[in-house]
């Protein structure tokens, strides 16, 4: 039983963060939605560079061959960020998911997706649009269950503009063809549920960037705002509104990590786990940029200032693999259904 | 990361488990808040310690086994599991003996910690004044020291079992005139002593779980100080880390309260609506999250991390998850939650759910108010202003 991370996954995330602090300001961001681009260029291409876009492929297919554990803390610094550009879907859905497929078609696209020198989109069937396709060279899409690599040229798309001014979901059309079929929908399955295992488990862990990031801006604000002569961070309203979503915070952290360490168990009780992870880190996320708002007054409201982005990125992942009730259905059916207790704790089922 | 018990912890936990089901009485024991049930628990102390199971992460000096955090949790998760008795020594196993632990003379070791495992000195926490709650700096009782010895004088109060105890510790003012955190220390001393009157003061419930301390002139000896002399405050807030952080409340005890409700649910099943069913999802999720959060905090702390601010966070969560999983029970039960245990047309235990509702009203209020663990983490962890 080690509930810890090694020091290299520490140093990896070290990396991340700095690069992120360096390249992913407000200001980037701004830029960036001034600008109407996708994705900023030069920063995709920096944290590209860092390697970490296989980092859950297998090291026969070109990438690192990691796991889960190892990605977690690098999503939540992506949330923390509220990064633009889509590494943890591309490093923690997209790359594997293709990944664990095998022929000609797969082999094209793989190592290129895997070294993120190909990009590419999911339009899985937990998702009702498919995030990211106007930058993909390529698509896995969904037909009756069965898995297609349909190229970008093949398809026509319709933007759905979201809350997140960051976040570019399409309607995707295209026609399924044997040529584009990469798995029957048997093969596909056991792929598919994992994915969006890992969709919610990414999701949650930058639902705890989010959070701390809107905790942070806000009590940043509150020791610099003066109001009747004193900070407004030294009045104890202000205080446990912040303590209360800090409490929020610390107690999905441990469930996230808990989630990325058993997801490879593909139980009911892993399920159960990543989905009570999504529900409390996107639930503190949001309970966070409420909170953040709050704090900040009409500051809070205008878009002058940065905390919105934080709300809104939190939204968007709150209905994203797999909305609340849909999450709360699998705790649900772990709670009734397998033994409770305080022996229970790491219990492990029936792989489905 | 890697979140699967060894092989030895697994036969650890078979060991726990066999032991307590030969053990644990089938009696429920009478509350430890009246003198039958004191006596009952204590005799259930000695029957633990018999098995070696009086505190087992302490040193086998001490009358422990040596064993590490996590084994301490999987003892507790056992414990919980079986349904066994409170431990109406928990200030002492819990809460002095850690502090004893680092700070302690070897002679106080060896003096008080077997005795405390044993059960044989059970501890109250004397720390509270009427005019020192929140404000524990405010404390006024004196420690005046005579040659070797101490003379205690002033008025604690609310200290839980004091009633029925052997022995408190204490927070004094040694230095004469010193304010707030200065001059204080920390002191042992017996509560049959002559100079130490307790008045027993009833709870919420009507039995005596709390009383109050008159100290007049009672002397200890002054190797019955616990730490430096005027060191107490910091001594205090050790012994506070361990209330807040990981001893006080194991997870297991929420598990099992979850679990419980899950079960309480199941039998109600055709009268839960949507927000009841709800609720009991999110208590059993709670218990879950506060019960990671521990195995988190002791893999931090075995492998050489420490535990600072975020024990107040703990506090917090576990205090308020258990007012709702209470309360929840309470739903469910409709109209006979009112019905006290005693209550002839009562079923099994519909008055459990009643006492532990209305002790869970405790929980944000003891080991520092819920109030004074947010003012902590605003000012020590996210950094506001005083
Ligand atoms: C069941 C139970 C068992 C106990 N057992 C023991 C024991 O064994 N030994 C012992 O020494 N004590 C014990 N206590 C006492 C406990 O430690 C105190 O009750 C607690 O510290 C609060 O002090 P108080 O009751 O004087 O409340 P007060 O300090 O008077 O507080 C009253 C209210 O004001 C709020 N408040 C006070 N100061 C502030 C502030 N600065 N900011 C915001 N809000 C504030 C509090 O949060 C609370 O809501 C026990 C209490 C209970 C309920």
């Amino acid at each position: 039983m080690d509930f810890t991370f090694s020091e290299e996954q520490m140093m990896v995330v070290g990396v991340v963060r700095e690069l992120l602090a360096d390249r992913c300001t407000p200001a980037d961001l701004r830029r960036l939605m001034n600008s109407g681009d996708a994705r900023d260029a030069d920063r995709w291409t920096a944290i590209r560079e860092m390697g970490l876009t296989g980092l859950l492929v297998p090291e026969a297919a070109g990438g690192l061959g990691l796991a889960e554990t190892d990605l977690v803390q690098v999503a939540e610094a992506c949330g923390y960020a509220a990064l633009p550009e889509p590494l943890v879907e591309h490093a923690g859905v997209a790359a594997p998911l293709l990944a664990a497929f095998d022929g000609a078609r797969v082999g094209e696209w793989q190592p290129k997706v895997a070294a993120a020198e190909a990009s590419i989109a999911v339009g899985h069937p937990a998702n009702p649009f498919v995030a990211d396709a106007d930058s993909a060279d390529v698509l896995l899409l969904v037909d009756g269950g069965a898995l297609h690599l349909v190229e970008k040229k093949d398809v026509t798309m319709v933007r759905q503009p979201s809350i997140d001014p960051f976040r570019r979901l399409f309607r995707v059309a295209w026609t399924p063809a044997a040529a584009t079929l990469i798995a029957d929908a048997d093969a596909a399955k056991p792929h598919l549920d994992k994915a969006l295992e890992r969709g919610a488990l990414f999701a949650a862990a930058q639902g705890l960037g989010l959070a701390q990031r809107s905790v942070d801006l806000a009590a940043d604000y509150a020791r610099e705002r003066q109001q009747f002569g004193k900070p407004i961070g030294s009045y104890q309203a202000v205080k446990h509104l912040l303590a209360t979503v800090q409490v929020a915070i610390e107690f999905a952290r441990p469930v996230v990590h808990a989630a990325a360490a058993q997801i490879g168990a593909g139980d009911l009780h892993a399920r159960a786990r990543v989905s009570h992870a999504k529900l409390a880190a996107l639930g503190a996320a949001e309970q966070a940029a409420r909170t953040g708002i709050q704090v900040h007054g009409a500051m809070g409201y205008s878009w002058e200032v940065d905390v919105h982005f934080f709300l809104k990125r939190s939204l968007a992942l709150a209905g994203a693999w797999g909305d609340e009730i849909f999450h709360r259905q699998r705790v649900a059916d772990r709670i009734f259904g397998a033994p409770l207790g305080p022996d229970q704790t790491f219990a492990r089922g029936e792989a489905a | 990361m890697k979140l699967d018990y060894t092989a030895e912890q697994d036969a650890f936990r078979q060991e726990v488990r066999s032991w307590l089901e030969a053990n644990v009485p089938a009696e429920k024991l009478a509350s430890f808040d009246t003198a039958e049930g004191f006596e009952q628990h204590r005799a259930w102390e000695r029957t633990l310690a018999s098995g070696n199971y009086g505190m087992v992460t302490w040193p086998t000096d001490y009358g422990g086994r040596g064993l590490d955090l996590i084994q301490w949790l999987i003892f507790e998760e056992e414990y919980h599991r079986a349904g066994a008795p409170g431990r109406v020594n928990q200030n002492g196993i819990f809460l002095l003996g850690p502090t004893m632990m680092e700070y302690g003379t070897p002679e106080q070791k060896a003096r008080f910690l077997s005795a405390m495992a044993a059960g044989d000195e059970v501890w109250a926490q004397a720390w509270s004044e009427p005019q020192a709650g929140s404000d524990l700096a405010a404390v006024r009782a004196t420690a005046v020291r005579d040659g070797d010895d101490y003379v205690l004088t002033g008025h604690k109060i609310w200290s839980s079992r004091a009633v029925f105890a052997d022995w408190a510790f204490g927070l004094f003012r040694t230095e004469a005139g010193s304010e707030r955190h200065k001059g204080l220390s920390l002191i042992l001393f017996p509560l049959d002593l002559p100079g130490v009157r307790v008045g027993p003061i009833p709870q919420i419930d009507g039995e005596a779980g709390f009383a109050e301390i008159f100290l007049d002139g009672a002397r200890v000896p002054v190797a019955n100080r616990l730490g430096d002399e005027g060191q107490g405050w910091h001594v205090c807030m050790a012994t506070a880390g361990f209330e807040r952080g990981l001893m006080l409340r194991s997870p297991a005890r929420f598990q099992a309260a979850a679990a419980h409700l899950v079960e309480l649910a199941k039998q109600h099943d055709e009268r839960i609506d949507g927000t009841v069913s709800a609720a009991v999802i999110q208590a059993a999720m709670d218990a879950d999250a506060y019960a990671l959060s521990i195995y988190s905090t002791a893999s931090r702390l075995i492998a050489g991390g420490k535990i600072g601010a975020e024990a107040s966070c703990n506090k917090i969560f576990w205090s308020e998850l258990d007012v709702r999983l209470n309360r929840t029970a309470l739903s469910i039960l409709g109209a006979q939650a009112e019905l006290l245990r005693d209550a002839p047309d009562a079923a099994d235990d519909i008055g459990h759910w009643l006492d532990a509702y209305l002790f869970s009203l405790a929980g944000p209020i003891y080991a520092g108010t819920n109030e004074i663990q947010r003012n902590i983490i605003a000012e020590r962890v996210l950094g506001l202003p005083r």
